[in-house]
């Protein structure tokens, strides 16, 4: 598929259900990101990773998923990625190591550097609100993206 | 009629095995095997569990907020849903007939989402049960020299589930929680450059669905008797047909034979489903169990999606699927084809035709008109059905003097599928597993079996750490012998 817009080094893709509890960290993210948009990012968000978010790497200097997570620790973590076909890769949700790996089959090369910024999630109700706890942790989170942004050598 | 493993006798002194999540399947669902002494299945049984809240999460909410809303019910299929709302609001808003540009635009997002579903599950969700096998050398061997002969087949999938959620994302404005159907038509036209950006890419995914056909066909008849008999069910089939018979996704009546062929119903009003269909409930289970009413309970569950789509219609309106279509009803010899293991062979005519539809309408200049919407005097309830990738989709509601839901009832596609899921699991039990030593490659032809349906259990939810594959084995004194846990990242781990 052709692209059709410019593309910024920096990639932040967030995913999660809006109407999921404590899910919506990823969207909320995106949301609050939105508001005053860090200069050289594209900004993403989805459901959740399939295959076809390989392609939106491409021509990427730096990648950053951020998502809600049940087993890290609080408030959030980073963690450097790097590229791994694990069992997510045939489910209907994958795991973004996984999304790196389709890249690398696809594209015949090594995907940009990748971070996954979890956050810390607690109850995931179809139609709950976000729990406090996890609303703590995101203000956090997004506190250290402002202050420390881990893409400001790349953008 | 109903199988009799669905309920074991003396059940509390069978050993129990747990699959948990299933794997490869969306959303979180288990299987439950108790086992006799000898080792036999006495009792199987699919449990999905997150089918909870969908209704009381509409009530309350305005009528049109609801295409964009039922969006999250499921983040596999939210175009599905999208759609299935936009026609029950369309009802509530006394719109009896779209703008053509209306309806070719919704059917457009329709063949696009069904054209990328159908290509993600045949790429990277089926493919190692089609291509790898999971108990026999000899079929690794071929498969393996399948994917050498094919080295692009995985960039395909990538590609088209590509293609198709970028017509999503022009046809609906964004990529997610788009907003492209309203009530009664829809917000925006497409542009001359939206169609040419669309064009450009469709010849390329019409040869690709093209070759991904021929290809399945080749995996299929090189184990012909396999594939013909594994998880095989005999059973009634419920799909919509258009008013000439023919294949259709978006609009048209409900058609559902039996076993044999024979028609039970056919071009009924869907708006009148409820005469037809019911819905039983088991104390074992959260989803239920629709049948059809003439048939009863026990004889009336059916079989929907690509399976019963392609039996049930008697023609496709597009060349090339439709010489598909004839290929795939011979090898019923006559009547309907009931191999399981078919479903896949289906959805891939079926995404053929969406690719053919989606050229057919990149031609229509319909799709830039400026007709968008109509309405006509509001209802009090509407109902909205459409062929989702999985099979047949039911939204109905019902909304009080504000324009409020008071009241909303949902037949998801893999909910129609529940008892024939379950059924496939038994024929598994009894085909495979009855009194052999249980093994995790025995153990996965039970989600062989599931993954033909390419359920979507309806868990939006994804977060990290959530989606392991537990293991475990319980004995007829409830005690924890055995347990495996499988990570998300495939390692395999024994807990005890």
């Amino acid at each position: 598929m052709n692209r059709g817009a410019t593309v910024a080094p920096v990639l932040v893709l967030t995913y999660g259900n809006p109407s999921r509890g404590d899910d919506a960290l990823g969207t909320a993210m995106y949301d609050l990101l939105e508001k005053n948009p860090p200069l050289n990012v594209d900004l993403l968000t989805d459901f959740q990773l399939q295959i076809e978010h390989a392609t939106d790497l491409r021509e990427r200097e730096f990648v950053l998923f951020v998502d809600a997570g049940i087993n890290c620790e609080e408030p959030f973590e980073l963690q450097r990625l790097s590229a791994r076909k694990d069992d997510s890769f045939t489910t209907h949700a994958m795991s973004p190591a996984s999304v790196l790996s389709v890249y690398q089959q696809i594209y015949r090369r090594e995907p940009p550097p990748a971070y996954l910024l979890t956050i810390r999630a607690y109850k995931f109700g179809l139609g709950k609100e976000m729990s406090s706890a996890a609303g703590e942790n995101l203000a956090r989170a997004y506190e250290y993206l402002v202050e420390e942004p881990p893409w400001a050598a790349h953008a | 009629m109903t199988s009799a493993l669905e309920t074991a006798q003396n059940p509390e002194s069978l050993k129990r095995i747990v699959i948990e999540p299933l794997t490869r399947v969306e959303g979180h669902g288990k299987v439950t095997l108790l086992q006799g002494n000898n080792r036999n299945i006495r009792q199987a049984r699919l449990h999905i569990t997150e089918f909870r809240g969908f209704e009381k999460f509409i009530q309350g909410r305005p009528y049109w907020e609801l295409p964009v809303l039922v969006q999250r019910l499921c983040g596999i299929c939210p175009v599905s849903h999208h759609l299935a709302a936009a026609k029950a609001t369309d009802m509530i808003v006394g719109a009896t007939e779209l703008t053509p540009t209306a309806e070719k635009i919704r059917r457009l997002m329709h063949y696009g989402q069904t054209l990328q579903s159908h290509a993600l599950h045949f790429f990277h969700l089926c493919s190692p049960d089609l291509l790898f096998g999971f108990d026999d050398e000899v079929r690794h061997r071929n498969i393996v020299g399948v994917i050498e002969d094919s080295p692009e087949i995985a960039t395909q999938g990538v590609m088209m589930r590509k293609y198709g959620q970028e017509i999503i994302r022009v046809t609906s404005g964004k990529r997610v929680h788009g907003t492209g159907a309203i009530p009664g038509g829809i917000n925006k036209g497409l542009s001359r450059e939206e169609v040419d950006y669309l064009r450009k890419d469709i010849a390329q995914n019409l040869a690709w669905a093209q070759s991904a056909v021929e290809l399945v066909k080749k995996v299929f008849y090189e184990e012909l008797d396999y594939h013909m008999g594994f998880a095989r069910i005999d059973t009634s089939m419920m799909s919509m047909v258009n008013d000439d018979g023919s294949f259709e996704l978006y609009h048209g009546g409900l058609r559902a034979r039996d076993s044999l062929g024979n028609e039970i119903f056919d071009h009924i009003d869907y708006t009148n489903y409820t005469e037809y269909l019911r819905e039983s409930v088991k104390d074992w289970s959260y989803m239920k169990f629709p049948f059809i009413k003439a048939l009863g309970e026990e004889e009336g569950w059916y079989r929907v999606g690509p399976l019963a789509r392609v039996n049930n219609c008697d023609f496709f309106s597009t060349p090339l699927a439709e010489a598909q279509r004839q290929e795939f009803k011979s090898l019923g010899d006559g009547l309907p084809v009931q191999s399981t293991m078919a479903y896949h062979w289906a959805r891939l005519i079926e995404t053929l035709h969406c690719a053919e539809a989606i050229a057919g309408l990149l031609e229509d200049p319909d799709l830039m008109g400026k007709e968008l919407r109509t309405k006509g005097e509001l209802q009090s309830v509407g109902t909205g059905v459409i062929e989702a990738p999985r099979g047949t989709l039911f939204h109905h509601y019902e909304i009080d003097d504000d324009g409020i839901v008071s009241k909303a009832s949902l037949i998801v596609s893999t909910t129609n599928n529940n008892q024939a899921m379950n059924e496939s699991i038994r024929k598994v039990a009894n085909q495979y597993l009855d009194g052999k030593r249980l093994s995790e490659a025995l153990l996965n032809q039970v989600e062989v079996a599931i993954r033909a349906y390419d359920p979507c259990l309806s868990c939006a939810t994804h977060a990290i750490g959530k989606m392991p594959m537990e293991l475990n084995l319980v004995d007829a004194g409830g005690q924890l012998v055995d347990r495996l846990e499988k990570r998300t990242t495939g390692q395999i781990d024994r807990t005890i």
